[in-house]
């Protein structure tokens, strides 16, 4: 990925209050940034939410982006991850007719396995890299997934 | 203290220190408005219409430094507000706009006058509350006008549901705010100053770039010491005009599209940029690849945001102005003025070569000559706001202001219907001031309305109108860029201005000579009454110098020298 267009991931610390997350979205809406994924929780024992954005974008631009965030009153930190732990996670639906220890033992590489069996299918949930979901994504495809959900991305500064 | 919210509304804006406010009523702020019939700590001023009211606080802002407050309705009382709302973000207002909501009950249920107003205001506001329970209201109003007027200020809307008002509670207006997300910096870096300083005392051909922070500051003073102090020649933009003074030697006008031949000239050649709160506008760069292309760049801005945003600086430095002039001059010290010798000689010549000037008539009026005569008759004792277009370029270009906060015009947006509300907000701040809204026959009908509230008020607002029958800065564009076709752009058919002047409690004055024009201002400042001066000025007329939009800052089209002189490119 050249340098002009790079993903990163963003995280901002901000105030737990209503419409704080439109305040951020709409942002990115205005100003023409792209968010490919979004995690919102509150962090434990403090009145602050995480949030945490995975963008693309030029240095130039992912800069005013940062300015643009800690810009807003409510916003109390952004950090551009540089060093990052990052996972994502991911649920695949199959149904119950496929190899179901093919499906077990795929899961288990991606360090995930079987949530949820009933009487037509079976939910798989893996959680690791990015990249790694893709691939197990892309590995799941000759098992018929029905459904494909993924989670966005959330991380932590090393 | 037991009060309901309504009356805390009213408190806070005493406790501001707010003198006058600025709205129209509707049902969801009834409740206030009947706290501001019982009440006698400030004044109301019931504009005729909703955008005027904003536009009024925004002109009373400017011409104070206060922050304006101003008050609507939900719904359509504030959709209307937007405008104004957008104007005062775009320029750095401080400002306080508090809305009607519907209750709290029905929000979300598409109720009568029922709008999302933080929704919308959302990016055409520093910041924006939804008031949800009245024991948070005293705390958010208090927010409103601390964030209105610290940082880059800007304006704050303030959304009341209706039941909020009604309800009662205990009213403690806090001393003191404190929002740990917001801690705006004012020092400058003391390693980045010092730097700074070093720079300027290498350069040879280093050039002051004054922004509108420069007036929002309140460094005028500062600005010109530190100019003065190295004597390091200025370009103004738009929103600073007034920050040098005319007549300054070191002033060499005001820069960009519409900026005079040195101006541009300067920042085209200049080696090293010292911008002072601006904001590097398209209107000001032109083609950005060609903007100062050969000079490192000082960039000083309260707003980190604004730094690198459009252009590489190599000596960022986020703080007040006035701070960081402060910490700047005496590091200056023994700067040696005589190295910018040349350059200033260079300067001086281009401005002899290509001065601001234009062709004046005997048969016609030329709007600069307006221009310049209000100059010559009301000079620094006037205030002038504008509206937007060929009129408020030709103001800029011409008048002679001497301090800042004289020259009020809507610069970011560009709002036309503007000039004359704003300076009824101007007159009501200022009233031993002469108060003249420079218009144009297209701008002064978008809030013709106004005329009424002048009147009633008695705040005498003279609207010099350069009447040339067209939308002059479009037919203008018309013309060098469209081959002529004046698609709707031709405003021949006019009321009577005078007799509308005149129905709605004011004066007129039709003006065709410049005999007229002195008659008619004398006039119209001994009346003390609110008047419309429709002043003919030839028709086709154009602003310049003009850099066509997208196109280098040293490409301009220049003004005729004579009447024989078909002009230059």
């Amino acid at each position: 990925m050249s340098l002009e267009n790079e993903r990163r991931v963003i995280s901002v610390i901000v105030m737990n209050e209503s419409s704080v997350l439109a305040r951020v979205t709409s942002l990115f809406a205005a100003r023409g940034y792209n968010i490919a994924s979004l995690t919102v929780a509150p962090i434990p024992n403090s009145d602050m939410s995480h949030i945490t954005i995975e963008t693309q974008g030029s240095p130039r631009v992912m800069e005013q982006i940062t300015k643009q965030l800690h810009k807003l009153i409510p916003v109390y930190k952004v950090i551009e991850h540089e060093e990052m732990v990052e996972k994502e996670m991911v649920l695949v639906k199959f149904p119950i007719a496929e190899n179901l220890s093919d499906i077990s033992a795929l899961c288990e590489v991606y360090n995930g396995g079987i949530v949820n069996v009933g009487t037509e299918m079976v939910i798989a949930m893996v959680a690791d890299e990015p990249c790694r979901i893709r691939h197990f994504i892309e590995a799941t495809d000759r098992y018929n997934p029905i459904e494909v959900v993924r989670g966005g991305v959330v991380a932590i500064e090393r | 203290m037991q009060m309901s919210g309504a009356q805390m509304v009213c408190e806070a804006i005493i406790a501001e220190g707010t003198k006058t406010v600025f709205g129209y009523p509707g049902g969801a702020i009834m409740h206030v408005y009947d706290e501001i019939y019982k009440q006698n700590g400030f004044e109301h001023i019931l504009t005729r219409h909703e955008q005027a009211a904003v536009h009024a606080a925004d002109g009373y802002a400017r011409a104070t430094g206060e922050v304006g407050v101003a008050m609507v309705t939900s719904g359509p009382g504030f959709t209307n507000a937007v405008t104004g709302l957008a104007t005062a973000y775009m320029d750095s207002i401080p400002m306080v706009v508090i809305s009607g909501q519907v209750p709290l009950s029905l929000i979300g249920t598409d109720g009568f006058q029922e709008i999302d107003a933080v929704g919308i205001s959302r990016p055409c506001t520093k910041h924006n509350f939804l008031v949800r329970t009245l024991e948070e209201l005293p705390r958010i109003l208090k927010e409103a006008f601390y964030l209105a007027r610290t940082g880059r200020p800007g304006p704050i809307l303030v959304d009341i549901p209706k039941d909020i008002t009604v309800d009662i509670g205990e009213f403690v207006y806090p001393a003191e705010v404190n929002i740990p997300t917001y801690k705006p910096t004012y020092r400058g870096n003391r390693r980045q100053i010092e730097k700074a300083a070093e720079a300027i005392k290498k350069s040879k051909k280093p050039l002051l770039y004054v922004g509108g922070g420069a007036v929002l500051s309140d460094a005028y003073m500062m600005v010109r010491e530190l100019a003065e102090k190295t004597q390091i020649p200025v370009v103004e933009t738009l929103m600073s005009r007034g920050v040098m003074g005319a007549g300054n030697p070191l002033l060499l006008g005001m820069l960009g599209m519409h900026g005079n031949y040195a101006s541009n000239m300067a920042m085209s050649e200049t080696d090293l940029v010292i911008s002072l709160g601006a904001r590097f506008d398209d209107r000001v760069t032109g083609k950005l690849s060609e903007f100062a292309k050969y000079a490192d760049i000082i960039h000083v801005d309260i707003d980190p945001a604004n730094i690198a945003k459009l252009v590489d600086v190599d000596y960022p430095i986020v703080g007040d102005i006035k701070q960081v002039l402060e910490d700047l001059i005496p590091l200056l010290e023994d700067v040696n003025t005589d190295r910018y010798q040349a350059w200033r000689e260079i300067l001086r010549r281009y401005d002899e070569l290509h001065p601001q000037s234009f062709v004046d008539s005997d048969k016609e009026i030329k709007p600069q000559w307006v221009i310049e005569r209000i100059g010559e008759l009301v000079g620094e004792q006037a205030i002038i706001t504008s509206d937007v277009g060929q009129h408020q370029m030709w103001a800029a270009q011409h008048y002679p202001f001497d301090r800042p906060r004289q020259w009020i015009n809507s610069g970011g947006l560009g709002t036309m219907g503007f000039g004359f509300p704003a300076a009824i907000g101007a007159k009501v701040a200022c009233p031993e001031k002469t108060v003249i809204n420079i218009t144009g026959d297209g701008s002064i009908l978008m809030n013709m309305q106004e005329l009424v509230t002048a009147a009633e008020y008695k705040t005498p607002v003279i609207n010099v109108i350069l009447n040339n029958q067209f939308l002059g800065m479009v037919r203008q564009w018309q013309s060098f860029f469209y081959e002529k076709r004046f698609s709707e752009t031709d405003l021949t058919f006019q009321p009577n201005f005078k007799k509308l002047a005149e129905a709605c409690g004011g004066i007129g004055y039709d003006v065709t000579t410049k005999a007229e024009f002195d008659a008619a201002l004398k006039d119209a400042i001994e009346k003390d009454q609110v008047c419309f001066m429709n002043v003919a000025i030839s028709r086709f007329e154009n602003v310049l110098p003009m850099v066509p939009a997208g196109g280098a800052l040293f490409n301009m089209m220049l003004p005729q020298k004579s009447e024989n002189d078909k002009g230059e490119k």
